[in-house]
């Protein structure tokens, strides 16, 4: 094996520490704002879930209107047409490693879709989905 | 020879004035670019009035429809940031281009309904941009205008997919 492939080797090992405990750190701010037993089907169950539009009558939204159906290919804003990072730790290293962006986009994305904030077992459940695509 | 070189050096300021005036001040605020081009171009700050950026700022969690809410540093800094360079405080010619045909009472929040946009695009055909499955709107700048991240809007920088160079 070339040195190359060593570096890769434990640079990837590397960011999925770095993203696992990024994660594990926000599941225990949630556990101690009163989620607990965070599911990752309930989280997919939520992700997969259709949602009013509530500027069109009769259409809906979801998370898929922009990350897509396969989270191992990009997205697409659903107005703009700008790119979307994949959501898959498999493919994109930086998800999941800033929490401050994790949260700035639960509060956008989560009153674009629900029309209000996500509890925080909620956003546990859908880290416990998302981590694992 | 030496007649076509004085005409040149006579002209220069004419056509120095023609580059400058399809010149925005590029975006030189890292937080500005970052947060406000994750879903569009980082428009100029140019392109509109202080009154109208604070009235944007202040209204995120409906941006056109979508939710796009800063904390509050962010937001604070940002704005700052967009008012100090405004139309009304920038002394760039295509700024001020725009400034002109925005009235006094006015607080327009979309650049590509601004008046001086609309004359610039009115020989724009709907095939050309709306009806463009790879443009789609008038607000997607940099589809066309190849150069719109740096702040250019040169004629010849245009390429319209599908379509080619602009020749007006």
């Amino acid at each position: 094996m070339n040195h190359k492939v060593i570096v890769g080797i434990i640079l990837s090992f590397f960011f999925s520490f770095a993203q696992a405990s990024v994660i594990d750190n926000m599941l225990q701010q949630y556990t101690a704002e009163g989620g607990k037993n965070f599911s990752a089907a309930r989280g997919e169950q939520m992700w997969k879930t259709d949602y009013p539009d509530r500027d069109k009558p009769g259409a809906v939204r979801n998370c898929s209107t922009c990350h897509g159906d396969d989270l191992k290919i990009p997205g697409k804003h659903a107005k703009t047409g700008k790119t979307i990072d994949p959501f898959s730790v498999k493919v994109n290293s930086e998800r999941f490693t800033d929490p401050k962006f994790i949260e700035k986009w639960f509060k956008r994305n989560c009153k674009w879709v629900l029309n209000r904030v996500c509890t925080s077992q909620e956003k546990g459940d859908f880290l416990m989905y998302l981590r694992n695509q | 020879m030496k007649k076509y070189f004085i005409l040149l050096v006579l002209l220069f300021p004419w056509f120095e004035a023609q580059a400058s005036s399809e010149q925005m001040p590029s975006v030189d605020n890292q937080l500005y670019k970052e947060e406000c081009s994750a879903c569009h171009m980082a428009y100029q700050p140019g392109f509109l009035p202080a009154r109208s950026w604070e009235k944007l700022m202040s209204s995120l969690d409906d941006h056109f429809g979508e939710n796009a809410e800063l904390d509050d540093d962010a937001r604070k800094t940002i704005t700052g940031y967009l008012t100090n360079n405004a139309a009304d405080h920038s002394s760039a010619k295509l700024a001020k281009k725009f400034l002109k045909r925005i009235s006094n009472d006015d607080m327009p929040l979309r650049i590509s309904k601004l008046n001086y946009f609309i004359k610039e695009h009115d020989e724009i055909k709907p095939h050309m941009v709306t009806d463009n499955p790879k443009v789609k709107s008038f607000s997607r700048c940099e589809t066309c205008h190849r150069q719109a991240d740096e702040g250019s809007y040169a004629e010849k920088e245009i390429d319209i997919p599908d379509f080619g160079k602009w020749e007006d």
